[in-house]
């Protein structure tokens, strides 16, 4: 049922290391045509699971998969999937929970669950809500959906760390839309303010928000000087260049005595042609041909199985 | 002695039995009292600045990471201020944060409406999973911190700012889901919670002199309710008059009536604040304005009494 992936399974690679070897427990990155195509499979799983579900947020899911790949297979994240509780795991979250498709197809292709049970999303009974829920996904750190908490959640997982005197880093995904809320900025100050050098945001920069352009909906600029303002490392990326993302996360792990914010600049739908920076397909899911057209333009591969 | 400072006494109590006790506060460590935490565990203590929704935050992600957390700051901040991030952050995934609120009902007086938290055992009880304690007394609240401490799960403890004085027994022992007997009588139960059992207390005294003997239950455990008692209650008393200082509307009454109307059904009445926002003023002006103190009880419990006894009438 779960389907070959083209890349040796990354637990297959830490359990050959020793339990101990820590900051090895990620998996080997993957090369850059194999994390590319990876990326591109990510964003078939999301189609087909919108699709199936009939319902869900392509769009920011698109835009957010090539971060999310390149932390869970281009050597960013410190992992165990067939552990997902290890205590010295790097911790991720999906601040902007509703590109939850793109974290759980991640999820998956990393061996959390199933591949299969990517074809239950928001189904009744399954594991895969509508938005993340931690207390029922392998993987999934924290449950999101109601912008503008991921940050403040993160906060409090990297002041744990530093208490237990475990060298764990945290990654927080946020949509540029959610930067409205309020409680991102409370945040924003007080995570410089405690010093978390082993934080690292990511602002996924689709700028598009439900009704419109984020410059015309509520105006975020200038955005890299406002978390320069807040006691922030800036870094910018184009968010759909997977080099650029690798330089980009190893540029915020050397970061010393603040944290980091990755701003990566991307294209919400990015992939499908009638999906990009199309707002309807925010919290649309494709239909019929659509699913079809959309398949096709990110490189189906007809020996793909799903569910 | 206040509730507030046995709590911050015991914060530091539990501190030191336990390393994975963090305190946070919103800018009010010294009303709070998690001050005293504060300069005793700086590394465990972290204050949030005035910002209650990144403070729930960062609570949940601690105990997301294996810490029991308090988090405190006054009643209105800690729940109508940040309700969306209690539910998701803390709720929604059951973590280990005691929320530990101080300065409840109206008893800020003076601060007026802003500051006065009516809606708060509504709102904290509306969330599953919630355990909601309203301590009556200082020796009450030590001994629910305590046990909030080593019970996993997200509680709400509601602390008002003024002294008060015992009304627990000497070897008093707190448990969660029982409502103790403060006094024994077969006329009607008063059930009161938070500051207002002393009131209850009082006014039992003054109906004993009329020839009226009130069973006093001190409902300090919210949610769950001791529904054994309140059957009990019903059955043996056949009236049930409720005691609070927050809105009627989603507080003990409420939540008692809607307990008896399935369990035994007996008339009732409530003192409560009635529907509106109380002003400024002295806390006892505002207790007496809104009809909150012994005097008023009595005068309820005498009124109830007849429905019970003539319900027709």
């Amino acid at each position: 049922m779960t389907e070959p992936s083209r890349e040796p399974k990354p637990q297959s690679r830490a359990s050959a290391s020793p339990p101990e070897a820590s900051l090895s427990s990620s998996p080997q990155p993957l090369a850059a045509g194999a994390l590319a195509a990876l990326a591109q499979r990510l964003r078939r799983q999301v189609i087909r699971m919108t699709a199936q579900a009939a319902s869900g947020h392509p769009g920011g899911s698109l835009s957010a998969t090539d971060i999310i790949a390149t932390l869970y297979f281009g050597g960013v994240l410190r992992h165990r999937p067939k552990e997902p509780k290890w205590e010295g795991r790097d911790r991720f979250i999906l601040s902007k929970g509703h590109a939850a498709p793109a974290l759980y197809a991640a999820l998956a292709e990393a061996g959390y669950f199933p591949q299969a049970e990517l074809a239950t999303l928001r189904q009744l009974g399954s594991r895969l809500q509508g938005h993340p829920d931690m207390t029922l996904t392998p993987g999934v750190e924290m449950s999101a959906g109601s912008l503008g908490q991921g940050l403040s959640f993160g906060i409090g997982m990297a002041l744990a760390g530093r208490l237990d005197a475990r060298p764990y880093r945290v990654y927080i995904l946020l949509g540029d839309g959610e930067c409205d809320e309020g409680q991102v900025w409370e945040a924003a100050m007080a995570a410089a303010h405690f010093r978390l050098d082993h934080l690292t945001a990511m602002v996924d920069r689709n700028q598009q928000q439900i009704d419109g352009w984020t410059k015309d909906v509520m105006n975020l600029e200038p955005l890299a000087d406002k978390w320069r303002a807040f006691g922030w490392e800036v870094i910018e990326a184009d968010g759909h260049n997977l080099a650029q993302l690798q330089a980009a996360f190893s540029q915020a792990q050397s970061v010393v005595g603040k944290p980091a914010v990755i701003i990566a600049h991307t294209i919400k739908g990015k992939g499908v042609s009638f999906m990009e920076n199309n707002p309807k397909f925010h919290g649309t899911a494709p239909r019929g041909d659509e699913v079809a057209q959309a398949l096709a333009e990110l490189g189906a591969d007809p020996s793909e199985r799903w569910p | 002695m206040s509730p507030r400072e046995t709590y911050g006494k015991t914060l530091v109590e539990l501190g030191r039995a336990d390393p994975h006790i963090v305190v946070l506060d919103a800018d009010l460590s010294k009303s709070t009292m998690t001050h005293h935490f504060g300069r005793e565990f700086p590394q465990r203590f972290f204050n949030c600045g005035i910002a209650e929704q990144n403070m729930m935050g960062i609570a949940a992600g601690l105990a997301a990471a294996g810490k029991t957390v308090f988090a405190s700051t006054f009643s209105v901040f800690a729940t109508s201020r940040c309700f969306d991030q209690v539910r998701q952050s803390i709720a929604q995934p059951r973590l280990n944060v005691k929320i530990v609120a101080t300065h409840s009902g109206i008893t800020v007086g003076e601060d007026g409406a802003s500051h006065h938290a009516v809606e708060d055992i509504a709102l904290a009880c509306a969330l599953p999973g919630f355990t909601v304690l309203a301590p009556a007394d200082p020796e009450e609240a030590a001994q629910a911190v305590a046990v909030a401490a080593r019970t996993p799960g997200p509680f709400y403890i509601r602390l008002v700012r003024p002294p008060l004085p015992r009304v627990s027994p000497p070897d008093y022992h707190f448990v969660i889901g029982r409502s103790p007997v403060l006094r024994e009588g077969r006329d009607l139960t008063l059930m009161a919670c938070g500051m207002l059992v002393g009131e209850a207390l009082k006014a039992t005294q003054a109906l004993a002199g009329e020839g009226v003997h009130c069973r006093v239950l001190n409902m300090s455990s919210l949610k769950p309710l001791d529904e054994a008692a309140i059957a009990a209650a019903a059955q043996e008393t056949g009236a049930i008059l409720t005691v609070e200082e927050h809105l009627e509307h989603g507080g003990l009454g409420s939540r008692v009536a809607a307990a008896v109307a399935r369990l035994h059904p007996v008339p009732m009445a409530f003192i409560a604040l009635k529907d509106t926002y109380a002003k400024s003023g002295k806390a006892g002006e505002l207790l007496e304005h809104h009809k909150l103190t012994a005097s008023h009880i009595q005068h309820l419990a005498q009124h109830l009494l007849k429905r019970k006894l003539a319900p027709t009438g």
